[in-house]
Parts: C-alpha cells; structure tokens; sequence
C-alpha cells in the first residue's frame, strides 16, 4: 500500500495498520532528510498550510510549523488569543475566512473534543488533528509509537504502560488506540479518580500500583496531570500523587530489567518524573521530539498527495 | 505484449566493459570520485560497473551509494501514480567528482531533480552523467549524457525496460508498447 486509507487526519481511531505502517515508512525517509545539511525538500512549495491553535503549544506547534517548512510549504500561524474568536466569530466561520486565503491543509488544536471532525464535515481543506480536548492527539501516539519501535522493532506482543492522568488525557487515548492497532498489550496505572470507569472494555489492563505496573512493562510513558483540565480535586495533594506515581531513579533501579521512559512533554520535574530519571539513558524523551518532525512530515505529505492538483 | 529485445547479455557485458573503462580515463584511482545510483533502477547497474572495477580493474577506494529523488520530483500531486520512497545513503559529495548512474535517460527530469536532491549532502566539485540506454529525442530539459551505452530511437509510446539476469532471464534490454 502506498496511500492512506483517510483523507484527513482525525484520529487514530480512523486509521488501519497499513497506514501507521506506510506513514512509518515514510518517517524514516524524512528522518534521513532531516539529518542532511540542506534539511529541505521541495514537494510540497505549492501547498498552503494554516495552523490553527486555540490552545497552548510549544513543542506539537513548533514541531508541525519545522515539518511544513522542511517540505517547501507557505505556512500560516494563527493562535486564538490574538484573534477575532474573541469577538464571538464561530470556529467554522474563522476557519471558512482562512481558506478564503487559499489555504489548502489546516492543522487545529481545540480545547473541545471534536473540533478537528467538524471542521473536517464543514470546510473545503485537508484537516490534521493537532489536539482536540480530552479526546485524541494523533501525531503524539505515531510518535511515540514510532519511537518505540525504533528501540524495540516491534510493538507485536510488548507490554507498554501508560500512567498518571489517564481520564484528562487525549495522549493515553490515541496511544491506547495506536499501540492496540500494533498488536501491543496496553496497562494504564494512575489513582482511580484519574482513570476513566470504563477503560477496560477498550482491552486495556487497568493496575493502581504502580511499582507492579513497572515490573510488567517493556516501556512506560510517563503522562503529566491536565490541570488546565481538571475540574474538580481528584487526588488529596500533588506530593502524595508523587509519592505514589512519581518515576524515580530509586525505583528504576529496584526492577530487575531495563525499561524505557517516554513523556509526552511538558515534563513537571519532580512530579511524575525525577530530573535523574527524565535524563538517564533509557529516556527516549528527547528521541520523541525529533521523531515528531519526521512523522510530521511523512503525514503532511502523504495527506497532500491525497488531494491531486487542480481537482 | 510483444517484446522487442535490442541489446542481449553478450552485448549488455561488453557495453558495461567500456563504460567502466571509459569512467577509469576520466577518473583514475577513483579517490576524489563518488559513483551515485539514482533510485530505483540505477541501483543494479551501480553494483555492476562497481564490480567490474573492483574485481577486473582492481579499483580499490571506490566510493558509491544510492539517493532517491521522490521528494525532489515535480510531478508530485500532478501524477495519477503514487509515488514511493526509496532508501538514500548517506553521501559524502562535498568537493568530490560525482557521477550519476541510471538506467535509461529519458526527458531528463529524473537528473534535474537528482541535481537538486545531491546538493543536500554538499557542494560537488562536478557532476557527470551515465546512463546505459539514451533515450534520443525525448528530453523536455537541456540534459545530456557523459558516458552512454547504446543511444536508441524509440516512440512516446514505448517503453525501454532494462531486465537483470535473475532466475528467470539473462541480462536483457527490450521496447514493449505502454498499454
């Protein structure tokens, strides 16, 4: 196969195994590229690409913003704060007088669940999903997949861990999604007021004790708590959240195997992660952030190629 | 479809021969060369003339690797046919004689995006050409090649495909008519 099977990138729950295996593919051409001293390719100098934020974002809008440059594309950054949203204009009508500039692809960050499929129902562009609320963030789980394989080959069979903020989460949602497509055995570990009710009928294995959870898994991703997102007070005190899910060297050393430690980013230094920890030799944080330039890239331009010109 | 076969093994070798021959007039020991095979086809005809200069001609620094031009290409989004990735070395071309190896020259627009895609790597000190079959007439841009095999005249709506020795077949060149 060499396209992929949607026209617009929603979430991974829209894609099948041949297209995290063909985006993949073509991440490892881009990771090449990328590594050259001329780190442009011209494919995309015709294209257009706005990027929506309406949320907060450093590391997913700087690294969308690098991967559309590296592919020759005009890019176009737009962030809610300075703009007419304010002013009570409607996501589509933003969007609708965007496009009207000739803007070809949109890549949206909402703080509403949802956001990037309604755009994608309503307006004449290609639609990457950058974020949307608490529900998914697929770039993030092809990354983190991607980087994983890297070091493992293979996801068929290995015992991935997901802890910490689970219900607040749209990372936990797309990786549970995007690690299950790959044959991988998913466990999320967090307090019970973190982990959604429901979780297990999505084949996940559910674990509250965290030293358990480490000593079954091949990989964990370290999540922070939302608390952009949190409503309510669903733990008694940050320092007892530590205490029982804060990553520690301490702990990493007590297992009797080596594991990975992956972070979404933005790490919280000292609460779900220790500095030694996010910084040691098995931490793949820093390998996440380069592979999201690449995966990036391989996604832009396999969505593009969608989308034939002049038709 | 009918095949019209116009260079068989015996003459594939011979061709291969003079080209290999005609690279040593032009570049000596090799050492500031690098042979660079355009992917995909250009693959299995570097591996041959590298093999012929290693093993008959006793070149022994002989640099070469392969680079992919699909990203470079300006039929992107313009082509019914997908177009797919292949693998790039790692090229080290800055202040080097490179040679581009292909199996056919066609409208030449494979070269100019080989051109661009290789000065991503550096600044060559120059960059020639070779190709085993030479498409005549057919060039939509001012490309032409330094070593050629056999030069052919061949209609739009042929094909050349240049055959391998595999199980099946000998090293063979022929023309079919595109469906």
């Amino acid at each position: 196969m060499n396209e992929l099977s949607v026209n617009h990138l929603l979430g991974i729950k829209h894609l099948n195994v041949d297209d995290i295996n063909l985006i993949f593919k073509t991440a490892d051409h881009f990771k090449e590229v990328i590594n050259r001293s001329i780190k442009k390719v011209p494919s995309l100098r015709d294209i257009t690409i706005a990027n929506l934020f309406f949320e907060n974002s450093t590391r997913t809008k700087l690294s969308f913003e690098l991967a559309e440059k590296r592919l020759s594309a005009d890019v176009i950054n737009f962030s809610s704060a300075q703009s007419s949203v304010k002013k009570g204009e409607t996501l589509i009508d933003t969007v609708n007088n965007i496009l009207s500039m000739k803007v070809d692809m949109v890549v949206l960050r909402h703080p509403n669940p949802g956001a990037a499929e309604l755009l994608a129902n309503n307006v004449n562009a290609t639609i990457i999903n950058a974020g949307d609320g608490a529900n998914e963030h697929p770039t993030q789980a092809l990354l983190d997949s991607y980087s994983i394989r890297e070091r493992l080959d293979d996801l068929k069979n290995k015992n991935i861990l997901i802890v910490g903020d689970i219900s607040h989460s749209r990372v936990a949602l797309s990786n549970i999604y995007a690690l299950q497509l790959q044959g991988a055995n998913v466990m999320v570990c967090g307090p019970k007021t973190l982990i959604p009710k429901y979780l297990h009928k999505l084949g996940v294995i559910v674990e509250h004790d965290f030293l358990k959870a480490l000593k079954w898994c091949d990989v964990v991703n370290m999540l922070r708590l939302q608390n952009e997102r949190m409503t309510d007070s669903f733990f008694p005190s940050v320092r007892e959240y530590v205490q029982q899910y804060g990553l520690t060297l301490e702990i990493l050393n007590s297992l009797d195997k080596e594991i990975y430690i992956m972070h979404p980013g933005p790490i919280n230094r000292g609460v779900e992660i220790s500095s030694d920890v996010a910084d040691s030799k098995n931490s793949i944080i820093l390998d996440q952030v380069e592979n999201g330039v690449a995966i990036r890239m391989a996604i832009i331009y396999l969505l593009a190629q969608k989308k034939p010109l002049n038709k | 479809m009918s095949k019209n076969i116009i260079l068989n093994k015996n003459e594939i070798g011979i061709i291969l021969n003079r080209l290999a021959c005609q690279l040593i007039e032009n570049h000596q020991d090799f050492s500031n060369t690098i042979l660079i095979g355009l992917q995909p086809n250009g693959k299995t005809l570097l591996n041959r003339l590298a093999q012929i200069l290693t093993n008959k001609y006793d070149i022994s620094e002989l640099n070469y690797g392969l680079l992919d031009i699909t990203f470079y290409r300006d039929d992107f989004r313009r082509n019914e046919k997908i177009l797919e990735a292949n693998t790039t070395d790692n090229l080290h071309v800055e202040g080097k004689n490179v040679v581009f190896i292909d199996d056919v020259l066609f409208t030449g627009r494979t070269i100019r995006a080989a051109l661009t895609a290789v000065e991503t790597f550096g600044r060559p000190n120059n960059i020639e050409l070779l190709t085993l079959i030479d498409r005549r007439f057919s060039r939509h841009l001012p490309i032409q090649p330094d070593y050629r095999g056999r030069q052919i005249d061949v209609y739009e709506n042929q094909k050349v495909i240049v055959d391998w020795n595999n199980d099946i077949v000998d090293d063979c060149v022929y023309i079919i008519n595109k469906l």
